[in-house]
């Protein structure tokens, strides 16, 4: 007993064994993490890894299959948010989770209301000193989060968790889509937050951040933990291969490939929100990657080009085909100008969840199997079949439900259907989000083969590592504007990040 | 296996629910229930639902909703009338001038879909409030072309359509039947083995991805709307037959019939699911339990409670099933 509560002093938070499973995913298989009280610890790990799902069990949203939790020293089992919330644990999700047409007010103490009815001056109060304690006195409570940028929102959702008295703030990529400035201020925050004792468990990709701000650090692999530490005991080199769990040579095949004539050429595109200039050109066999942080308009230049995002105006000339003018495409020209676009949205643009693996993979060419505006089903499975076999989808039967396949299958038929459709020009957006790294090194093997059989390919990517890994040239985007793109032996992570991060390329 | 286990399941769920209270009532009722002059009354009794059913599974399957079909019916009914009574020379109508009135009403209606497709599609409003207003105007037209009462008509042979012994006797079911079945399989067909249906299908379950495939989605939702009509006409030809006049206050509130045989049917107001078999068999499954609770001398109130059972009944039989399956 003398040696639990000797621990118990120590850790603030502890998490013994988790496991949680969906369907036939394994998202966590043996997780650890120890906390100590007002530290920041840094949870890394690829896409995929289980950190989403682990804060997800934290924070009461799901059910552990396994493992326990301890508080404090005392076991800690939330059945809901709402009970982890009480318990002392604040969630801060990528995807901010504010009610928009609410006020500021409103916002801080939802869920909260009922327990001081009759008390709202006094809560008035609390929201005034949370706010003024993260230095926000000029936000003004009863403005509607809406009219709010996002830094200001992600402050409102810190506020909250103030307000509730948390012990642990659980910050999920809090800076993927802020500007330089803001992510700066969070930094401060996080440091204050610190010195009140609260911890933080600080989620993020952009791993000179994690050093910047963090104290100690746990790696996730596969739903496991890999390895926990000091920050100060750790080189970046040293954390990425525990993250990736192999050398990056073997992650990322190279497959000899010629960059040949230019087949596609974009000028002057204006895409929104930006009204930017954007002018590129592709080559056959190229992989020309667009890095740059989330929200700098990388997926709308290629989603402009397709056609599924309104443009202001650009032309676009395709190798062979009539020029068009961008303001008028739409995705049924695209496709038609050997076009073809990878969604980043698996599941709420890039698959019809509740049709089957065959219709979902020959949605986008059906015509194949058409005559007269008549189908041949058996020809169309036939098809879909011989896809699943060559892209090794682990299901035998084209007319399963799409939903019964895991996120790395289900990726694999969003790519069956470009292949299917075999269209020359490829913009791939987010290829390997949230899939496991099985799935992930074949998704880089296949896309390495495409590019030996000819065709041109643009890949998004927040991931800088894949992008280095695979690509022959690379782009960089800041709020809009696309960097001049050079050979990918040309750029450094460092100058990437610099572009990424002021818009201005490094001196070289 | 097991899946197409499943699909073989949900395909007759619907199916064994009709079976049962198809032999609930044989039980309950006098004999005269299962008398073939019954079973031929239930048919005829299901068709106008069941045809007007055809296109609200179209509409439903792709996501969307049709709330004026009842007041389109009235309509129908009404130009059927008012064109019947232009043709009028006191003589023997024939055969061409009735056929020209039925495809009028099929076009009045077609012209009602196609607004509410063109208004859905091109200004992006949701269907429940687009059909929600077109069920005000097409009841508010229809009064104005007859005038605020019923249109009589002299009689023709749109009036035997519906006829339970109809001439010549070898047809046994009346004309309205035999068209539901043809239309039936049309539907089906065009569900199940069209680039169409497909679409249909794609557009129901997932809008964006329909879009991502270089589905050209707002001309679809155009067509879906306007080919719906195309089954409500025929089923407000089959209403005037019924009545034998033109009436503007006709079929008040039978969308919600027709919306209720395709959701008993198994499709999904979410979009993504449905098929016209199983908008038959719902539309059946009412009309039985209609016919039923006639025979036994229940009041009206019994069937609508027991109806209403049903529908929330099928739906949430559908949801477990789901739950299941995920």
């Amino acid at each position: 007993m003398q040696q639990e509560s000797a621990v118990a002093g120590n850790w603030l938070l502890r998490l013994e064994n988790m496991a949680k499973s969906f369907g036939p995913v394994k998202a966590l298989r043996q997780v650890n993490l120890q906390v100590k009280a007002g530290e920041v610890h840094a949870l890394v790990g690829e896409n995929g890894a289980g950190k989403s799902t682990l804060m997800k069990v934290l924070s009461g949203a799901h059910q552990p299959d396994s493992g326990n939790m301890y508080l404090d020293g005392r076991e800690y089992k939330p059945h809901s948010p709402a009970a982890g919330r009480l318990a002392g644990i604040a969630m801060i999700y990528q995807e901010l989770m504010l009610a928009p047409h609410l006020t500021v007010e409103e916002n801080i103490l939802l869920g909260l209301e009922k327990t001081k009815f009759g008390f709202l001056q006094n809560q008035k109060q609390k929201v005034h000193e949370a706010l003024t304690w993260l230095g926000q006195e000029n936000l003004r409570p009863n403005m509607a989060v809406n009219r709010l940028s996002i830094g200001k929102q992600q402050l409102v959702e810190i506020a909250r968790a103030l307000v509730t008295d948390a012990r642990v703030v659980i910050m999920d990529e809090p800076t993927s889509s802020l500007t330089a400035a803001d992510a700066q201020a969070l930094f401060g925050v996080i440091r204050r937050l610190k010195e009140k004792g609260i911890s933080v468990i600080y989620i993020s990709h952009f791993l000179e951040e994690v050093f910047a701000v963090c104290d100690r650090y746990t790696v996730l692999r596969d739903g496991e933990t890999v390895a926990t530490g000091n920050l100060t005991e750790i080189s970046t080199p040293g954390l990425i291969r525990h993250m990736i769990g192999r050398s990056v040579d073997e992650l990322y095949p190279a497959i000899p490939h010629q960059l040949g004539e230019t087949v596609l050429q974009v000028d002057s595109l204006v895409t929104q929100p930006y009204h930017k200039t954007v002018s590129f050109t592709l080559r056959r066999g190229e992989i020309l990657g667009i890095s740059g942080l989330v929200g700098a308009g990388r997926s709308e230049v290629i989603r402009s080009i397709f056609g599924l995002e309104k443009v202001r105006q650009g032309q676009v000339k395709i190798k062979g085909k009539p020029d068009l003018q961008a303001i008028y495409l739409n995705p049924n020209q695209a496709l038609n100008a050997d076009l073809d676009l990878l969604s980043e949205n698996r599941k709420e643009e890039g698959l019809a969840l509740n049709l089957s693996i065959a219709t979902n993979l020959t949605l986008s060419a059906l015509n194949k199997y058409a005559k007269n505006g008549l189908l041949n089903l058996q020809r169309e499975q036939a098809g879909a079949a011989d896809w699943m076999q060559q892209l090794q989808v682990k299901s035998q039967d084209p007319l399963a439900p799409i939903s019964s396949l895991s996120g790395g299958n289900q990726q694999k038929v969003c790519i069956a259907r470009l292949l299917h459709h075999n269209s020359d020009i490829l913009f791939l957006d987010e290829p390997t989000r949230g899939i496991d790294v099985g799935s992930k090194a074949e998704i880089y093997r296949l896309i390495q083969t495409l590019a030996g059989q000819g065709k041109a390919i643009v890949v998004v990517s927040s991931y800088l590592p894949e992008l280095l890994g695979i690509c022959d040239t690379l782009g960089v985007m800041y709020r809009g504007q696309l960097s001049n793109i050079k050979p990918i032996k040309d750029w450094t992570e460092d100058d990437i990040m610099h572009f990424a991060t002021s818009g201005v390329e490094a001196e070289s | 296996m097991n899946i197409t286990g499943k699909k073989v399941l949900s395909q007759f769920g619907p199916f064994l629910g009709l079976i049962f209270v198809f032999v609930l009532f044989s039980i309950l009722c006098p004999p005269a229930f299962t008398s073939v002059y019954n079973i031929k009354t239930i048919l005829t009794q299901s068709v106008i639902v069941g045809i007007a059913a055809f296109g609200m599974t179209m509409i439903i399957i792709s996501g969307g909703i049709d709330l004026s079909v009842g007041s389109q019916i009235a309509l129908g009914t009404v130009v059927v009338a008012t064109v019947l009574n232009m043709g009028d020379t006191g003589a023997e109508m024939g055969f061409m001038w009735p056929l020209l009135a039925a495809l009028a009403a099929i076009a009045a209606c077609a012209v009602c879909g196609f607004i509410i497709g063109r208004f859905i599609s091109g200004f992006n409003i949701v269907p429940f409030i687009v059909t929600l207003g077109m069920m005000q105007i097409a009841r508010g037209v229809a009064k104005w072309i007859a005038k605020e009462q019923t249109v009589t008509t002299p009689p023709n042979w749109l009036q035997d359509l519906m006829l339970l012994d109809p001439q010549p006797e070898w047809l046994f079911f009346g004309p309205g039947v035999w068209i539901t079945l043809i239309l039936f399989i049309l539907m089906t067909v065009l569900l199940r083995y069209t680039v169409f249906g497909r679409y249909i299908f794609a557009i129901g379950s997932n809008e964006q991805t329909a879009r991502l495939c270089g589905i050209p989605v707002k001309y679809y939702k155009t067509a879906i709307y306007t080919f719906s009509a195309f089954f409500t006409g025929v089923a407000s030809i089959m209403q005037y037959s019924n009545l034998t006049v033109g009436d503007p206050t006709a079929a008040n509130g039978m969308e919600l019939d027709i919306i209720a045989a395709v959701v008993i049917g198994g499709g999904s107001l979410s979009g993504g699911e449905g098929s016209a078999l199983g908008s038959i068999i719902g539309a059946l499954i009412m009309a039985v339990l209609r016919n039923g609770c006639n025979m036994l001398g229940l009041p009206n109130y019994v069937q609508e409670i027991i109806i209403g059972v049903i529908i929330v009944g099928a739906v949430l039989v559908d949801r477990l099933k789901h739950r299941i399956k995920a």
